[in-house]
């Protein structure tokens, strides 16, 4: 229990530390969230009024994939990189409480963000109007999936290759996440795609709980989100490599 | 200072031993068939020339690699199948650290303290290694002794029985040097097993009870540094003075067959005589040169040094390997 708690506030402690972290991690969700709420950019999907009932979705799942996937993936990929995971291997922490640190932390992480989103969203008209506590098991699936996507990089990858990819799929799931343009405004070869991945997956789960989103919801995004979430984490501990 | 044999060494309960490991990368095998004990209390030094195979057989008592054949034990227990027990009585000191770029050094301290069930204090250990001045500073910001010197403390904080140190002088001034061996005599005088990785004859010279030298992946010498530089000698060197203005010199091949040994000049009036130094070859050689006039500036006749025993063991120029060297 002690060995876990100083490895948490270590991990989150060295995430403070960097502030490209905080940039991806909070100002830029912020940024998207004030930017596309208030300037009529993204047409609006139909029956929907405030524009911010389709940004606030996206941006909370843009969030997760943030802390889940670019900080995990990145400071793992760089720890593994510098041996500091070969260390660890000697020292009676072990692999079981190093990875329930990195949970922990990454929980804690985006629940700072849902602290700082959600009151802004809010202050914005934002107006859930779904089963608001299907919220949760829809951000923790959506963490679970990209964790396991961030993981798989820095378990396999160079700490710099992990760097310019988890910073290159950011900017990609990003567009077809239907975080900041709704999915039918794309090619639908392409919004067909989209949809097996996390990002419109968590998106349209997130929608399903709050009322609307930019990504289609219901049973098939709850399943692709599931199965990523299961899937993701178990391809990366299945591959990764501690050295 | 040639330190002697851990008095309590013999008597020590076994905590390492390597019984004929071969450790193989693919088709490189880096370690082939070495072999060896440590004991309670006892300092030994692996020392080899780089790529000797000294890490391989470090990292795998550590528990890092698995023996292609051959068995490692770690206080009596196996370090893959039975690593959760090991890491409890190990420390460990790994060539490069691996410590996070932005972590402060009471930070580095404090966090390994609490993988622990029993630490030392991590005030007193920055202390002990020189680093209480330097608690709020970065590891990127460390020099590379003091990089080995932090990992030296980490090494130690849980209290282990057994310490495993890789090249732990590497890139460390000379001033950081007296500190390392400093800690690690006390380490053995409190009790602890210590095997330690070095290309550097002084380290071996100056801390352990008993020293391997190890070669392309074989044992070459395995013993105190006592017994390895007693061993009977098979030549021994003399100079003779000679005025600048004379022509006078060494008739080698004269000299050899009074003395019964090969003669062979080494420059600058110094020669190697092919035997070993009893009395009579040297009332021989001091005869020798009093009827021809030469006087005999120095004769050695002492101790090998370990380098000359590490020399002459891997048939290697020591000093060409040391790429770690600062």
């Amino acid at each position: 229990m002690r060995a876990w708690w100083a490895q948490t506030t270590s991990e989150l402690r060295l995430t403070l530390r960097n502030g490209e972290q905080l940039l991806v991690g909070i100002i830029i969700p912020l940024v998207v969230l004030v930017f596309f709420s208030l300037v009529a950019i993204v047409p609006l999907p139909d029956g929907v009024t405030a524009r911010v009932d389709v940004v606030a979705p996206g941006v909370l799942a843009l969030a997760v994939m943030s802390s889940a996937m670019v900080s995990l993936g990145i400071g793992t990929g760089f720890e593994r990189q510098y041996g500091v995971l070969k260390r660890l291997g000697a020292t009676p922490l072990g692999r079981g409480r190093w990875l329930a640190a990195k949970v922990t932390s990454v929980l804690v992480l985006i629940a700072a963000q849902m602290a700082v989103l959600v009151p802004v969203a809010l202050a914005l008209g934002w107006d859930p109007t779904g089963p608001v506590l299907a919220l949760v098991p829809a951000l923790l699936a959506g963490a679970a999936a990209f964790a396991g996507i961030g993981l798989l990089m820095a378990g396999t990858l160079r700490g710099t290759l992990t760097l310019a990819l988890a910073n290159g799929l950011y900017l990609v799931f990003l567009l077809l996440g239907g975080m900041v343009f709704p999915l039918d405004e794309l090619p639908s070869a392409v919004a067909n795609v989209a949809q097996l991945l996390p990002p419109a997956a968590l998106t349209g789960a997130v929608g399903d709980a709050t009322g609307t989103s930019g990504a289609p919801g219901g049973a098939t995004a709850w399943a692709v989100l599931v199965i990523w979430a299961l899937g993701a984490p178990a391809v990366a501990a299945w591959r990764f490599r501690w050295e | 200072m040639v330190r002697g044999p851990n008095p309590d060494a013999p008597d020590g309960e076994v905590l390492v031993s390597v019984n004929d490991l071969v450790v193989r990368y693919g088709d490189l095998t880096a370690v082939d068939g070495v072999s060896f004990t440590a004991r309670q209390g006892e300092v030994l030094a692996l020392l080899g020339p780089n790529g000797a195979g000294k890490t391989s057989t470090v990292e795998t008592l550590e528990g890092y690699r698995r023996p292609a054949s051959g068995t490692v034990r770690v206080c009596g227990l196996d370090p893959v199948t039975e690593h959760h027990s090991v890491v409890q009585r190990i420390g460990v000191m790994l060539q490069g650290g691996g410590i996070h770029n932005q972590m402060r050094v009471g930070e580095t301290l404090s966090l390994f303290a609490a993988y622990y069930p029993d630490p030392l204090d991590p005030a007193g250990l920055a202390a002990r290694v020189g680093l209480d001045h330097r608690m709020r500073s970065t590891w990127r910001s460390l020099s590379g002794g003091e990089q080995q010197r932090l990992s030296l403390a980490l090494a130690v904080i849980g209290r282990p029985e057994v310490v495993f140190l890789d090249e732990p002088t590497a890139g460390v001034d000379p001033a950081g040097r007296v500190t390392v061996r400093e800690l690690i005599t006390e380490l053995g005088d409190e009790g602890v097993c210590v095997v330690l990785t070095t290309h550097d004859l002084a380290d071996a010279e100056k801390v352990a009870d008993r020293v391997v030298v190890v070669d392309h992946g074989r044992v070459l010498a395995d013993g105190t540094i006592a017994a390895l530089t007693a061993t009977a000698r098979t030549s021994f060197t003399f100079s003779v003075e000679v005025a600048t203005d004379s022509a006078a010199s060494v008739d080698e091949s004269a000299l050899g067959a009074v003395l019964g040994a090969a003669v062979t000049d080494e420059g600058r009036g110094r020669y190697r005589v092919g035997t070993s130094p009893s009395p009579d070859v040297v009332a021989a050689l001091t005869s020798w040169l009093a009827a021809r006039n030469l006087g005999l500036g120095d004769l050695h006749a002492g101790r090998r040094s370990l380098e000359d025993v590490f020399l002459e063991l891997t048939g290697d120029d020591a000093d060409g390997h040391g790429e770690n060297e600062p």
